[in-house]
C-alpha cells in the first residue's frame, strides 16, 4: 500500500484537520467530534441540511457544506457509516428550531445510524425529516432487497434541497423538493481497478487488466457483473442505455447530466465518455441543460466513473442555479 | 470479554477478507475497533450489575463500531441489558430471555428475517437452542449447531446489506456478520461451566 497517510487508523483525523486548515471561511470541526458544519453555523432562521457517511468518498460530503448547500457533513471511518452519537451532535450543532433534513444514502449502515440519530434527535424535542437516496439503477429494485445504492445523483440533493432551504423554505417543502430529486435522478457505474481502504491495507477486490466491472457502487464493493474492457463509447452505450430504460425519458425532455470520476480516472478519459454521451442523448432529441465533469463522489483511489441524468422541470431549474458557494460545489 | 476481544483481533483479517468478497471490506477492522473500546470501557467500571455491563457495551459498540454492524451488536447488547437488569449472575433459562430480546431487537433494527444472509441467521437459531435446550444444554454440541448455522450463510442469496447488491453472486460467500456471531456464541461457550 503506498498512500499519502500517517497511520491508517489517524486518516479522517488528519483529513478534516488539514480541510478546516484549507478552508477557515467555510468549515469548522465540531470539536471531539469527526462532523464538519459551515464556518459560521448554525444559520439562523433556515432548515438546517446534515448529509454524511463513510470517508474515502471526497469532495463528498464536507465538500458541499457551505451556503446553498449543507450546513453540516458526518465523516465516518473509511467506507463505514458514521455513528449515532456523531450524527446526533452535528443535527444539534445546525438545528437553529427549524427543524433538520437528514439525506441519507440507502445502504443499511447509513440508514441504521441515522435513523438512531433521529430517534434519540427527536427525543430531545428537534424535528427531524429523512430522505433516502437510491440513484442507482445498477441495482434491481425488488421488496425483496435492500433496494437500490445511493450514488453520485446525491450531489443533486444537496444542491437542490440546500438552495430550497436558503430561500427559508419549510422542512416539509425542503424534504419534498429533495424526494423530488430522487425521483428524478438516476445514476450507473463502471469501475477497471479496486481501491484499497488504508486499514485493510490491500486492494478491496481483484479484477484482470482486461476486465472491469459493470454496475460498480462507491465502496469498492464488486459491481453487478464482470466484463471485458470495452471502449470509452461503448461504455457510455452501456451505462446511459440502462439510465435511461429506467427514466423513461421522451423526447424534448431537459436533464442535467454529471459525469464523475470515482478517484483514479484522469479527466481526460471522463470528458472522452461525456463526448458519447453528449451524442447519444441528442440523437434522443433529450436536450441538457448542464453538464457537471469531474470528481463529486469518489471512491479512493479507484479507477472507474459513473453517468448520473437529472431530469429537471422548472422549479430544478432555478434551484440548480440558485447561488452556493462551498469547497466543491460554486455557482 | 477479554476472551471475546482477543478472538476478534485474531480474526480481523479473516472477517475483512470475507467482507470483501460480498460487501466493503472492513468487518474486521470495525469489530476490532468497537470491541477495544468495550475493553478500554469495562476496565474503567467495576460492575455488579450484568445489566448495566451489556448496557455499556451496547452504547460503546454502538457509538464506535459504525457501518451495520455497529447498530446491530450494539441493539442487540443493549436489548439483552434489559432482561438482565440486576442481576448478578444468570442461569440458561435468564440467558435465552436476553437472548430473545437481542433477536428481537436486530430483527427491528436491520428489518430483516432469518434466512436472508445475515448474523440473524446465527442469532436466531442459536437462541431457540438454548431455549429448547434449558437445563440439559451440552456446550459442545451448542457451539456445532451454531457452526453449522454460519456455515449455512454460504448457499444463501443475501437479501439485506450490501451484499444484496451482488444479487446471487453473493451465493458461495459465508456472510461476515454471521462469522463475527459464531465467534461471539463460541467464545461466550468457551467460557460458561461444561454443564
Amino acid at each position: 500500500m503506498k498512500k499519502l497517510i500517517n497511520n491508517p487508523e489517524q486518516v479522517v483525523r488528519d483529513m478534516i484537520d488539514g480541510m478546516v486548515f484549507a478552508h477557515p471561511d467555510k468549515l469548522k470541526n465540531l470539536p471531539g467530534t469527526n462532523v464538519l458544519i459551515r464556518a459560521h453555523a448554525p444559520s439562523q432562521g433556515k432548515v438546517a441540511l446534515v448529509s454524511g457517511g463513510g470517508s474515502g468518498h471526497e469532495p463528498s460530503h464536507a465538500g458541499y457544506v457551505g451556503a446553498g448547500m449543507l450546513d453540516a457533513a458526518v465523516a465516518g471511518e473509511v467506507f463505514t457509516s458514521p455513528t449515532p452519537d456523531q450524527i446526533l451532535e452535528a443535527i444539534k450543532a445546525v438545528d437553529t428550531g427549524n427543524g433538520v433534513l437528514l439525506i441519507i444514502k440507502n445502504y443499511s449502515g447509513d440508514l441504521m445510524n441515522f435513523e438512531m440519530a433521529a430517534e434519540l434527535a427527536e427525543a430531545e424535542g428537534i424535528q427531524v425529516a429523512k430522505v433516502i437516496v437510491n440513484d442507482d439503477v445498477a441495482v434491481e429494485n425488488s421488496t425483496y432487497t435492500t433496494g437500490r445504492r445511493g450514488i453520485a445523483g446525491t450531489v443533486f440533493v444537496h444542491k437542490i434541497a440546500g438552495a430550497l432551504a436558503e430561500k427559508g423554505a419549510s422542512l416539509k417543502e425542503v424534504e419534498q423538493v429533495a424526494n423530488k430529486v430522487i425521483q428524478h435522478v438516476r445514476s450507473m457505474g463502471v469501475a477497471f481497478t479496486p481501491c484499497t481502504v488504508p486499514a485493510a491495507g490491500k486492494p478491496s477486490f481483484e479484477i484482470g487488466e482486461t476486465e472491469m466491472e459493470i454496475g460498480i457502487g462507491i465502496h469498492g464493493e464488486p459491481g453487478t457483473h464482470r466484463t471485458a474492457v470495452a471502449t470509452a463509447d461503448e461504455i457510455a452505450e452501456i451505462l446511459l442505455s440502462r439510465i435511461l430504460d429506467d427514466m423513461k425519458l421522451i423526447s424534448g425532455d431537459q436533464v442535467a447530466v454529471m459525469i464523475n470520476g470515482l478517484g483514479g480516472t484522469p479527466l481526460m478519459e471522463l470528458y472522452i465518455l461525456n463526448k458519447k454521451v453528449s451524442q447519444i442523448l441528442k440523437n434522443r432529441n433529450i436536450s441538457v441543460y448542464d453538464t457537471y465533469v469531474g470528481e463529486y463522489m469518489t471512491a479512493i483511489e479507484m479507477a472507474g466513473c459513473s453517468i448520473t441524468l437529472l431530469k429537471l422541470d422548472d422549479q430544478l431549474i432555478e434551484l440548480l442555479e440558485a447561488p452556493a458557494d462551498t469547497i466543491a460545489w460554486k455557482k | 470479554m477479554e476472551a471475546l476481544n482477543a478472538q476478534i483481533d485474531k480474526q480481523k483479517e479473516y472477517l475483512t477478507q470475507l467482507d470483501q468478497a460480498i460487501g466493503d471490506g472492513d468487518h474486521g477492522i470495525n469489530m476490532t475497533r468497537g470491541f477495544k473500546e468495550v475493553i478500554n470501557k469495562i476496565h474503567q467500571t467495576a460492575y455488579d450489575d450484568i445489566g448495566k455491563l451489556f448496557q455499556d457495551i451496547g452504547m460503546t459498540l454502538v457509538s464506535k463500531v459504525g457501518g451495520a454492524s455497529g447498530p446491530l451488536y450494539g441493539t442487540a447488547f443493549i436489548k439483552a441489558g434489559q432482561v438482565l437488569k440486576g442481576k448478578q449472575g444468570i442461569t440458561i433459562s435468564e440467558l435465552g430471555q436476553a437472548l430473545q430480546e437481542s433477536v428481537n431487537g436486530i430483527k427491528l433494527r436491520g428489518k430483516s428475517q432469518v434466512g436472508d444472509k445475515t448474523m440473524l441467521d446465527v442469532w436466531e437459531p442459536v437462541t431457540k437452542y438454548i431455549q429448547q435446550s434449558g437445563n440439559t444444554l451440552n456446550i459442545r454440541k451448542l457451539i456445532s449447531y451454531a457452526r453449522e448455522q454460519m456455515e449455512n450463510t454460504k448457499g444463501l442469496e443475501a437479501k439485506k446489506g450490501r451484499a444484496s447488491f451482488l444479487g446471487k453472486r453473493s451465493i458461495g460467500h459465508l456472510d461476515p456478520g454471521a462469522v463475527s456471531s459464531y465467534l461471539l456464541f463460541e467464545t461466550l461457550c468457551s467460557i460458561l461451566p461444561e454443564n
